[in-house]
């Protein structure tokens, strides 16, 4: 009966053990590490950034959790996490929220990211699309209605349309049906969603009649399996016709509206406490473009960078994106410049 | 045709039904392991075993994750057992069927069946936030103790009932109390069954992933664990995380992982009958 005895001993060695730790964890996160959580889109970058600052003389230990974008700020906003990934801006809710725990932050675009809409390779006739046609395909008044290739252009064939799109909880999600059907968050839901854009590539590689949104890095690692589609915004004034996404379109700003910005919010408290934040900080935006190009993201450009590392040193808090209809028109240069 | 041979055609095709469904289960089972042992053996090595995780997938290991899993698993049991036994001796040999005991009875039933994520979402409010443990081992380990209790309490109660009522009567009528009946005659003629349901329950414990991860559990962590309130990562959410990412040389990770997991699973499992075969040596 000894394992027994161990067995039921065991409860109060654990509650001896937490009644000692109940101090530390008072502040969620013990002093000296580094806690980021966020965004699954940007954890590649964070998680290689914090790989290589861990190599670094003296470094703070560094944690990178995914949550997602939107679990990514609760967390940050309680003043849990130092440092929130984020695939799209900080919404009017999330700042709210910040606001009253009176938690500042200071917003880093740190790269771009395209998303790419893609069918599959025995699809012969879908060669671009408009974001007018988009909107029409996942608009949540398109749900069991349009549900034919033939109903989106004439002429293409009258066959049922399979879609693959992000799960709900995704930063991707929100920022798709926004760029497309203009309301974050509003979509058809009849299309097979998924967190994980693998599952995507699948779907959409053994289905004749899919068509799928993804992230372009996707794409890039399986350009065999996918048909990769032009999208044309109908607005001139930043390329005619349809644009074919690739890394330097996605830069250059003519791949609209499918390329984002992806951020990290750093806070501002830690910031001004914490010497070892800024020194992280610093090398997150000094090693940004080399690690983003590493993991499949496209990267600022140098002009850009220039202008985040600005941000950075003069410590400006708050959100450039605040004014949502007026700067979804803006670059991120005319962004940055705007506030500096 | 005849009743009889009727009957025996019957049997037969029962039997044949019966054989063909395991067979399909097996080759599913072999395909599968098959599968993930020819993606994932070129990256088992000592190296994987022993490195920090990593955004370059050649370099990248799990050690961080298979000592966080450990860690999580001993706080998991460490709370599940006791609390599950506890409750079960209660129910089978105290409680009596009294109307309370039918509510507890059948709560805990339904409890077995909730998905994982909600006691991720319950770990998160009172372990994480008003217990104040943040997103630490403890934690971790209290959610999935959560997650195994109803499996330990269900199964615990089944292997009591096994135990037959003459050794508790000769033990009363030798003038043993109650407790001491059920010390030293019911729960260890109990022992076998009551370490079953335990290798059940670890078991679904050990792969959980969605509770973890919503109690804040890491992904790239550069330490292991120092004691029940640092925070972690475990197997499972490594394996995720690989197989999320678009470069294919994750996917090769992943498959490594995964039989890690799997190996952790089955020797786990092995001490547990070599335990349960002890034990029941000893009474025999």
């Amino acid at each position: 009966m000894r394992l027994l005895s161990v067995a039921l001993l065991l409860p109060a060695v654990v509650a001896a053990a937490c009644g000692g730790g109940n101090e530390q964890a008072s502040s969620s996160t013990p002093a000296a590490v580094i806690a980021i959580d966020g965004s699954s889109t940007v954890y590649p970058i964070s998680e290689a950034i914090a790989e290589d600052f861990g190599k670094t003389d003296g470094a703070a230990p560094v944690t990178v959790a995914f949550t997602g974008t939107g679990g990514g700020f609760k967390k940050f906003c309680r003043g849990e996490t130092v440092v929130s990934d984020a695939s799209r801006p900080i919404s009017a809710s999330e700042l709210e929220a910040c606001g009253q725990a009176s938690i500042g932050f200071v917003e880093l675009p740190v790269a771009y990211d395209g998303l790419a809409v893609v069918v599959n390779p025995k699809n012969t006739w879908a060669t671009s699309m408009t974001v007018a046609e988009l909107k029409k395909l996942w608009a949540p008044e398109a749900q069991g209605k349009v549900m034919q290739w033939s109903q989106i252009r004439a002429g293409w064939p009258d066959k049922n349309i399979n879609l693959y799109g992000a799960g709900t909880d995704s930063g991707t999600f929100d920022y798709f049906t926004e760029a497309t059907v203009g309301t974050a968050k509003k979509s058809r839901g009849d299309y097979t969603s998924s967190e994980n854009d693998n599952v995507l590539v699948q779907g959409v590689s053994g289905d004749e009649y899919a068509l799928g949104y993804m992230g372009l890095a996707y794409y890039e690692e399986n350009r065999g399996r996918l048909t990769l589609l032009g999208i044309d915004d109908e607005n001139p004034a930043n390329g005619a016709g349809p644009i074919q996404p690739s890394f330097d379109v996605v830069r250059n700003g003519t791949y609209r509206p499918l390329s984002r910005p992806l951020f990290i919010y750093l806070s501002i408290n830690a910031l001004a406490a914490r010497p070892e934040v800024q020194k992280f900080a610093d090398f997150y935006l000094n090693n940004a473009a080399a690690i983003s190009k590493e993991v499949g993201y496209v990267s600022l450009t140098d002009a850009e960078l220039a202008l985040v590392k600005a941000r950075l040193a003069a410590r400006t808090t708050g959100t450039m994106f605040a004014d949502h209809a007026a700067q979804s028109q803006k670059s991120l240069t005319e962004l940055l410049q705007g506030r500096q | 045709m005849t009743s009889a041979s009727r009957r025996i055609a019957g049997d037969r095709l029962l039997q044949t039904m019966s054989i063909l469904v395991l067979t399909l289960s097996l080759v599913a089972l072999t395909a599968l392991l098959y599968d993930v042992w020819s993606d994932g053996w070129r990256r088992l090595d000592w190296q994987f075993l022993t490195s920090m995780p990593s955004g370059r997938a050649h370099l990248a290991g799990i050690y961080p994750a298979l000592l966080g899993s450990l860690y999580v698993l001993l706080v998991t049991a460490g709370l599940a057992l006791p609390l599950g036994i506890g409750a079960a001796v209660y129910l089978e040999e105290y409680g009596g069927g009294g109307r309370l005991a039918r509510l507890i009875e059948i709560n805990i039933a339904n409890l077995a069946g909730v998905p994982s994520i909600i006691y991720g979402l319950l770990g998160l409010g009172i372990f994480v936030r008003v217990f104040g443990w943040g997103p630490s081992v403890l934690s971790g380990g209290a959610t999935l103790g959560l997650l195994a209790l109803p499996v330990v309490i269900l199964s615990t109660r089944e292997a009591l009932r096994t135990v037959p009522m003459s050794a508790r009567e000769g033990s009363y009528a030798l003038g043993a109390t109650k407790w001491q009946t059920i010390w030293h005659q019911v729960l260890p003629g109990a022992l076998p069954g009551i370490l079953t349901g335990l290798i059940l329950a670890m078991s679904r414990a050990i792969g959980e992933t969605a509770p973890l991860i919503t109690i804040g559990a890491l992904a790239y962590i550069d330490f292991t664990p120092s004691g029940v309130m640092s925070p972690f990562t475990v197997l499972p959410i490594q394996i995720y995380n690989w197989i999320s990412k678009p470069q294919a040389a994750f996917a090769e990770n992943a498959a490594a992982g995964i039989i890690v997991l799997l190996v952790l699973l089955l020797s786990m499992n092995a001490v547990a009958i070599v335990l349960r075969d002890r034990f029941q040596k000893a009474r025999a």
